[in-house]
């Protein structure tokens, strides 16, 4: 859990950074429905319908750990898509601060992916050589590294 | 299979012990072997890196980083922390202060001098585990990391003394292979995160890195092509990718690069890719319509297209860097000739010839084909990944001799693999029983003597026949004793090549006299040395690029322009200046304050690398910035040749590079016989004149000759009058006509 508390708390220190612009959470919050909707805009037939077995599927059948970890990757979502939102709208002059906070995010979130993936029960045949455990302690390990060459390239 | 195809031997837990006693053994063979065969001559070459070296070892890593060195590139000065890979002198440095930690206090030159060759143990190392992992095969791994050892395309770049970036470079790119084939089999962020750290490491060692940065996309591409999409690729390639190339932007030489450049942007799009591919299979294991899976199929592929347009789009708007010139030249291969004269100058950047791959790779070579088609037959992940990389590094090193350096690893890992399957198929002794008609199928896998023509026919098993193959101990014999003796002559080949071609130093020459016996010539030291000695702390050198490190590394002093081409334009200012009369090249050299100019001759020995050779390379580049100044045109006689004898141009004849080469050189010859051995022509009875520079030392086989640039006159006249003054050209009868005068301002 180490990580995740590590993480949550670059995401605070990013977020002073942003609250200049509170106002925008409404267009940041809309980037994580987005994908959804537009996946389900596809389909034809009773677009709707197909969205909500889809999200009616996903609450049935996840272990509690699996959402708790969709939570974090959510929020990560949210952290990075406020940063490029107030990059847009105020430059990026100091630019390597900008890329090592959005990139923050970025990697925490593909890791994250990375740790769902590696956990998740039905993809036991893929990774007949990683345990749980394995695959957090990896997960540590990733994010150390993550966040030594993220603090060290913000100068 | 694997214990299969070993049973001949050791068997049972005994055997192991002693199978792994024996690759231990063989390894520590190999690495020696490696490290010996590189040690023919031992004499330091790149200069600057010895340099950089040198100034971190005694100011320490903080004051290196940021050093600006104030004795290159005179007038400008160069930023070295933000110019260079770290990851050669740094290594250096460490492996320098760990020794001296054990005390054992080794020199800083010894270990730059040695460092290559260590380097290459390592290598055949990695190319062990590089190849283990692709094959079954126990013998595979073994023969990859000998055939790596000692073959002399890799050996050409890490001789003793080579202390060039390549020296590690290839060691890191074959273990950042090693750990990503790793990361992809086991899935494993740990092995994807550690692919990360060395493909770091790689960046900070050489450019060379932009290769990896392509390679593993492609890899990661062309498998989620072939619909080989798995989490195991999300997690290795995601890790690799969040990890590595932040690990890549703490280089200062790279900086933003990966965000900005069109080099970096297949690995972006790809890591774009794969997170869209990942949620779409992700959503599609949780719908039960098929339309809807093809529909999301169908969208992925729209965003990819969407997002290629968008990167060809910002390409072309000029928010994303296009090509770097000297990457561009490799795809549009006449492109460095027409545009950008220095690219195309250095002789490494030409296109391969065809002896050239065997002569570095001798039988390795006819291998490679046959190890890349094995892969095809067993085509699993990592395999892919061969295949990427011998097409890939096939098709750069025939378009730039330097880049076989690249191939030479894949190479070695294929070749290893058909030359085990080979020698698996012929060296099991003993046959199989004629199995029963109903097992055939289990004994096929079974058996380890199934030939590659067996296993090629597997789709003719409706023939069932019961036995194919060789089984014939003579047969066998044969094409095992062919090997061998491939294999020996594949050694013998190495050993000459690697004494005869690539240990030569190019610092100090050797050539044989009539009577067989070697002769040393020594004229770059002995030059470098009096530079060192007579002239003042600050004196600045004047010479062409190639000679810049040499000159800073062994004399010591300050250079104008030196090998690190960064500013085009300082060259061609030096160029201009060689290409010109005299008369304008004065004022130059005054404007630079320049000291001294430095030009290597060798018409008295036949050293055919000298400065006249080289001089229409220094007019193209001049000529690429003053068009109307300086004219290849001109250095060309009527029919269009290059001479340097009586019927060379006059703007030849003007050009202060001609008469800096050719000054007093036929009073070394009787009348009438002055001959220069490399264009192996005839040269005119009277040299050329010299006024604004006078000759301060000529080297003993007259290679390096240095000019002292004089001062303006005390009188105020210009030098051609004051030259010709003192040699007593005054016209005797004074006319008293008055020349047309002006009118005097001031």
């Amino acid at each position: 859990m180490a990580p995740k508390r590590n993480n949550a708390a670059a995401g605070t220190t990013t977020e002073t950074t942003t609250p200049s612009t509170t106002t925008t959470t409404i267009p940041a919050a809309s980037t994580p429905a987005k994908i959804p909707s537009k996946s389900s805009a596809n389909a034809n037939l009773s677009p709707q319908e197909v969205a909500h077995s889809i999200w009616k599927n996903y609450l049935d059948n996840t272990p509690q750990r699996t959402k708790l970890i969709d939570v974090f990757m959510a929020f990560l979502v949210v952290v990075g898509g406020l940063q490029f939102l107030y990059c847009v709208l105020v430059g990026n002059y100091p630019f390597n601060a900008f890329l090592s906070g959005f990139s923050a995010t970025v990697g925490q979130f593909v890791l994250t992916a990375s740790l769902r993936i590696q956990t998740n029960a039905e993809n036991k045949a893929e990774f007949d050589s990683v345990s749980p455990e394995r695959a957090f302690a990896d997960y540590v390990f990733g994010s150390l590294i993550l966040h030594f060459f993220c603090v060290n390239f913000i100068n | 299979m694997v214990a299969k195809t070993q049973e001949p031997f050791f068997q049972g837990s005994t055997g192991k012990n002693t199978r792994g006693v024996l690759r231990i053994v063989i390894l520590c063979l190999i690495a020696a072997a490696a490290i010996a065969s590189r040690l023919f001559s031992v004499i330091l070459d790149p200069w600057f890196n010895f340099r950089a070296t040198k100034y971190l070892v005694s100011h320490g890593f903080y004051d290196f980083w940021d050093w600006f060195d104030d004795r290159t590139w005179h007038p400008l000065g160069r930023v070295t922390g933000g110019t260079l890979y770290p990851g050669l002198m740094v290594t250096s440095g460490v492996i320098y202060h760990a020794l001296r930690a054990l005390t054992i206090p080794v020199d800083i030159r010894n270990i730059c001098v040695l460092l290559a060759p260590g380097f290459s143990g390592l290598t055949a190392f990695a190319t062990y585990l590089f190849t283990n992992e692709m094959s079954t095969s126990p013998s595979a791994g073994l023969l990859a990391a000998i055939f790596m050892g000692i073959a002399p395309g890799y050996i050409s770049r890490s001789v003793a003394g080579s202390y060039d970036n390549e020296a590690i470079a290839i060691f890191l790119l074959v273990f950042t292979f090693y750990l990503w084939i790793k990361a992809v089999k086991l899935g494993s962020a740990f092995w994807g995160a550690l692919c990360a750290l060395f493909y770091g490491y790689m960046v900070s060692a050489w450019g060379g890195y932009v290769f990896i940065t392509n390679l593993i996309p492609l890899h990661v591409f062309v498998l989620v092509c072939m619909g080989r999409f798995s989490p195991r690729i999300y997690v290795s390639y995601c890790t690799w990718y969040a990890l590595g190339t932040l690990a890549s932007m703490q280089i200062p030489f790279v900086g933003f690069l990966p965000i900005r450049s069109s080099e970096h942007m297949s690995a972006l799009g790809v890591f774009g890719l794969l997170q869209l591919v990942g949620f779409v299979e992700f959503v599609r294991a949780g719908v039960p319509s098929k339309q809807f899976a093809t529909l999301l199929r169908g969208f992925v592929l729209a965003v990819f297209v969407i997002s290629f347009g968008g990167l060809v789009l910002l390409t072309v708007s000029g928010v994303i860097a296009p090509w770097t010139g000297r990457f561009y030249s490799l795809w549009d291969t006449g492109y460095a000739k027409i545009h950008i004269p220095i690219i195309a100058s250095v002789s490494e950047h030409q296109p391969t010839a065809w002896p050239a791959y065997f002569f570095d790779l001798n039988l390795l070579i006819w291998l490679f084909p046959a190890g890349v088609y094995l892969c095809f037959l067993n085509l699993a992940d990592e395999q892919v990944f061969v295949v990427v990389y011998a097409i890939l590094a096939s098709y750069f090193s025939g378009v730039m001799v330097r880049l076989m350096l690249t191939l030479t690893p894949i190479v070695c890992v294929a070749a290893a693999l058909a030359l085990s399957n080979i020698l698996n198929t012929y060296l099991t002794i003993e046959s199989p029983e004629a199995p029963a008609p109903g097992a055939t199928t289990d004994a096929a896998n079974g058996t380890p003597a199934v030939s590659k023509k067996a296993a090629k026919q597997e789709g003719l098993r409706s023939m069932r026949q019961p036995l194919v193959g060789i089984y014939a101990s003579f047969s066998k014999l044969s094409v095992v004793g062919a090997m061998t003796t491939y294999l020996l002559i594949f050694v013998l080949h190495c050993t000459w090549v690697t004494s005869n071609a690539y240990s030569s130093p190019s610092v100090v020459l050797a050539s044989r006299l009539p009577d067989g016996s070697q002769h040393i010539i020594d004229d770059y030291r002995e030059a470098y040395q009096w530079l060192r000695q007579n002239t003042k702390e600050d004196a600045k050198i004047m010479s062409w690029w190639d000679y810049g490190y040499q000159i800073g590394g062994m004399a010591d002093r300050p250079t104008l322009v030196d090998n690190n081409t960064w500013n085009n334009t300082h060259i061609a200012t030096v160029g201009k200046a060689m290409s010109s009369r005299e008369e304008v090249s004065y004022p130059i050299m005054r404007q630079h304050e320049v000291d001294y100019v430095l030009v290597v001759f060798g018409g008295l020995l036949g050293y055919s690398g000298d400065d006249i050779n080289k001089f229409l390379w220094m007019v193209r580049i001049a000529e690429g910035i003053w068009p109307d100044e300086v004219r290849e045109r001109d250095f060309f006689t009527d029919r269009g040749e290059y001479r340097v004898d009586e019927g060379a141009t006059q703007t030849m004849k003007d050009s202060l590079m001609y008469k800096m080469s050719y000054y007093n050189y036929n009073s070394l010859f009787p009348p009438g016989q002055a001959t220069d051995r490399v264009r192996g022509v005839k040269m005119p009875d009277n040299g050329p004149v010299l006024n604004t520079v006078e000759e301060a030392f000529t080297s003993e086989n007259w290679i390096i000759r240095i000019y002292k640039v004089k001062d303006l006159d005390n009188v105020g006249r210009d030098h051609a009058s004051a030259a010709s003054f003192d040699r007593g050209n005054k016209k005797k009868k004074t006319t008293k006509r008055r020349g047309p005068k002006v009118l005097r301002v001031e």
